[in-house]
């Protein structure tokens, strides 16, 4: 009987994984009211834990579910005054014979996507809410994730639904006009919401934020083919979550060329691979797609030492331009470094340091610092890795930078 | 939905009413709000030179000089339009001449 209980509770669990974000935006879609479609999707999945063990999983589980979150809404409504107009709309799919099956209600997961991602929220907010209504985090696991008061997450949803409802931000997938502009700033929110997961695992390794943000990434491939973007987020995200267990040994960061090849995991690499080719084929470039080759070129490369740094170095190039920012252009200096030697990388560094828009930022002047270790300069070396230190934000790089200072050798008398 | 967008700028720029007729920006937009039939009413506003502010404190009426606040920016006019969502405001707004150098907020109407 145990048997049965634990492949029956298993079985909820992962119709929450995969069906919460369709269920909460097919309710949403039907009734307008975001509060609404989560109580009853939330009630769908009580009712689940409640009959399944009695009556069997069903054939179809999202149908299943759906169908019961719909009649839960129709009964609030009823009771509701207020709900007459959204139950009307609801009433014509419960009784109409020729509405279509739950099966064949179109995916509304993509509308919820974009809305959840609208520019006129906060960035935090939208974080927040793309967490909640697509992925099914409680706020409470959203606000650990964040280091958040729990009130605090709470009170950012409820005025970020209060201000879709006010401000009346469509429930929509925008035009064709506004969709470049719209998708970067869901692919953001995917983005940070996988970086918060990759830098720190707050959450336990069930609802960790990697794999949201990847489950998240994969849907979105499946609702828009044809946006090689998103692919290419997809294939950045798989090819940094296969090498997530090597970055780190004993609480110390472990740069790439002293990871531990072997223990990456092949089967996320191939997959990441071959997504990125899927994108690369719509011939249409874009920045994640160009940090996904990046990636690759890195996590084929059997050891360190055959890394293609030329391509690195190039891919680089054509990134500073699709997204020039100073963080890109340092990353360029040091794939410079390794393919045309230390002077034309350092070279490049100074002329970063110069400018002077990455001052303070622990990287720039932890790069000079490697790169002057590689040139034999070495008491130019020890004050860069010591400025680095003073900077770093985490402990395991100030252990990392810290050993690295400790391995110089002594400078000449 | 109903929503005023406010027209905002530095005031550096400050064509004339007929230099704004004559912007092929301006009469754009403006034919872009006849088409979607979404304009119920709008001003351009002088400039804040020429504004005055009042405030009743403790029964007395406060008359000042100026604008409500020191900012940067001011609003020149408004606009209040009829329009199906945030997303279709946005299009109107980004279509104002103003928008290019300045800046359109948009305010829901609380109704």
């Amino acid at each position: 009987m145990t048997g049965h209980h634990d492949r029956v509770t298993a079985a909820v669990e992962a119709a929450y994984r995969d069906e919460w974000g369709q269920l909460v935006a097919t309710l949403i879609g039907l009734t307008g009211d975001w509060d609404l479609a989560e109580d009853c999707a939330q009630e769908a999945f009580a009712a689940a834990l409640a009959t399944w063990p009695r009556d069997g999983v069903p054939r179809r589980p999202g149908a299943w579910l759906t169908t019961t979150a719909r009649h839960r809404a129709t009964d609030r409504l009823r009771r509701d005054a207020t709900g007459a107009a959204k139950l009307r709309q609801l009433a014509v799919l419960e009784r109409d014979p020729a509405a279509p099956p739950v099966e064949e209600i179109p995916d509304d997961r993509l509308r919820l996507i974009f809305t959840c991602c609208h520019p006129a929220l906060r960035f935090d907010a939208r974080v927040a809410l793309t967490l909640r209504t697509l992925a099914g985090l409680t706020t409470a696991e959203i606000a650990r994730a964040f280091l958040t008061a729990e009130a605090t997450m709470a009170q950012r949803l409820v005025r970020a639904k209060r201000k879709i409802a006010e401000a009346g931000i469509p429930y929509r997938v925008p035009p064709a006009e506004a969709l470049p502009h719209r998708l970067a700033a869901v692919l953001a929110v995917l983005y940070l919401i996988f970086n918060e997961g990759y830098d720190e695992e707050r959450l336990d390794a069930r609802r960790a934020l990697t794999a949201e943000a990847i489950r998240l990434a994969r849907v979105l491939c499946r609702l828009l083919p044809a946006e090689p973007e998103p692919a290419g987020l997809l294939a950045l995200m798989l090819l940094h979550e296969a090498r997530r267990a090597t970055r780190t040994a004993d609480g110390v960061l472990v740069p790439l060329e002293r990871q531990d090849r072997s223990a990456w995991d092949a089967a996320l690499i191939a997959e990441g691979v071959a997504v990125l080719d899927g994108a690369l084929a719509s011939r249409r470039a874009g920045p994640y797609q160009v940090q996904a080759a990046i990636a690759a070129c890195h996590a084929t490369a059997p050891e360190a030492a055959s890394t293609d740094w030329p391509q690195i170095a190039a891919l680089y190039g054509t990134l500073a331009r699709l997204a020039p920012s100073p963080v890109v252009a340092l990353n360029r200096a040091v794939a410079v470094a390794m393919a045309d030697g230390i002077p034309a990388g350092l070279a490049l560094v100074d002329e970063l340091a110069a400018a002077g828009t990455l001052t303070g930022y622990h990287l720039l002047p932890a790069t000079r610092a490697d790169l002057l270790r590689r040139a034999g300069r070495t008491d130019e070396a020890r004050r860069a890795y010591r400025e680095a230190l003073a900077l770093a934000p985490t402990e395991p790089e100030r252990r990392y930078l810290a050993a690295r200072l400790a391995e110089l050798p002594d400078s000449a008398p | 939905m109903k929503y005023v967008l406010l027209i905002c700028d530095d005031e550096t720029a400050s064509p004339s009413n007929e230099q704004l007729a004559a912007d092929p920006v301006h009469q754009a937009w403006l034919a872009d709000l006849e088409r979607r039939g979404a304009r119920i009413v709008g001003a351009r506003l002088r400039p804040v030179v020429d504004a005055t502010t009042v405030r009743v404190r403790d029964g007395e009426t406060l008359v000042s000089d100026g604008p409500f606040a020191e900012t940067k920016d001011f609003v020149g006019g408004f606009v209040i339009v009829d329009c199906a969502s945030l997303d279709e405001a946005i299009e109107i707004a980004a279509g104002h001449p103003y928008a290019r150098w300045g800046s359109i907020e948009i305010r829901p109407v609380w109704e």
